[in-house]
């Protein structure tokens, strides 16, 4: 996999006899063109709608409400990791509240007892963080506000999640 | 023996039962409840080919689908009824459900479940 985009022939998936496989869109073709990331997809898919390379529909059927919701919550705020901010802004522009709250978190901050055990086994953020989202080796990501005294850079910045990204706003 | 040479058998014997590398692309969903029982090749739906065009919300919100592999139990008289896949796969907004292969592509005999692991295993629970 040179650039981490595997033909669809080759996926171990696909069943490359398959009389349609070669008019699907290979991920390459599309992936290749945004911006990209070094997990998941490769791509930096928030950023990618951000910045207007992809511009995906947010309904389908006329008269759905669509909400974006621009609120910060930081997470996390006893533990030893950097605190988690949590953007409504960038998950909404995807999701519905409806996919997350109430089943999965009341919508108030601090109701929540979060537990990185339960969402690395595919819990709360795991159920899409780890699966299709950024993946969970991406620790500072989310663990992106220092608390004070602590340095920016837990790990080195050429290492997978090494830089905090910026507010991005 | 010489103790090296042990070490070299016994990596092998470890690369030997490693599963291969996982090349699907992140996010990549096999869909086998139905499909080969039926006689049709198993479904490769592509998070990353859809996410291109619509919001997770459409198809997580509107649609119906639920986030959990293997949650959705959808019968191809659901998508030629217009629900599920069929809300868009009409021939309209995306290809119409008579273009069967371009769904049913996948491998025979492979299960239901979420691939494409690129850093983490995924959910336990998928």
């Amino acid at each position: 996999m040179a650039q981490g985009w595997e033909s669809l022939r080759k996926d171990g998936i696909h069943d490359p006899r398959g009389p349609a496989v070669k008019d699907k869109q290979e991920p390459a073709e599309a992936l290749s063109k945004l911006t990209p990331d070094t997990a998941g997809n490769m791509v930096r898919w928030v950023q990618a709608l951000e910045k207007g390379e992809i511009n995906p529909r947010a309904s389908i059927r006329p008269g759905t409400k669509i909400q974006v919701y621009d609120s910060d919550v930081l997470l996390n705020v006893q533990g030893g990791m950097p605190i988690v901010r949590f953007p409504h802004r960038q998950h909404t522009e995807w999701l519905d509240c409806s996919n997350c709250h109430d089943h999965l978190f009341k919508a108030q901050a601090g109701a929540n007892k979060l537990s990185m055990l339960a969402i690395l086994e595919g819990e709360q953020c795991g159920v899409c963080h780890g699966a299709v989202s950024f993946p969970l080796t991406e620790c500072f990501r989310c663990h992106s506000v220092p608390r004070p005294g602590q340095s920016l850079n837990t790990v080195p910045k050429t290492l997978p999640g090494g830089s905090i990204p910026p507010r991005s706003r | 023996m010489m103790p090296w040479r042990a070490g070299i058998l016994l990596l092998l014997a470890w690369l030997a039962v490693l599963p291969l590398p996982a090349a699907a692309e992140y996010a990549d969903v096999v869909l086998n409840r139905r499909a080969e029982a039926q006689g049709v090749r198993p479904v490769v739906f592509q998070h990353w080919f859809h996410r291109i065009r619509f919001r997770c919300k459409v198809c997580h919100a509107e649609l119906g689908f639920k986030m959990r592999v293997g949650a959705n139990d959808i019968t191809m008289a659901d998508i030629i009824d217009g629900r599920f896949c069929g809300a868009c796969h009409n021939g309209d907004i995306a290809w119409a459900p008579d273009k069967c292969d371009m769904c049913h592509s996948g491998k025979r005999g492979l299960p239901t479940g979420i691939v494409g692991g690129h850093e983490t295993g995924g959910p336990g629970r998928w």
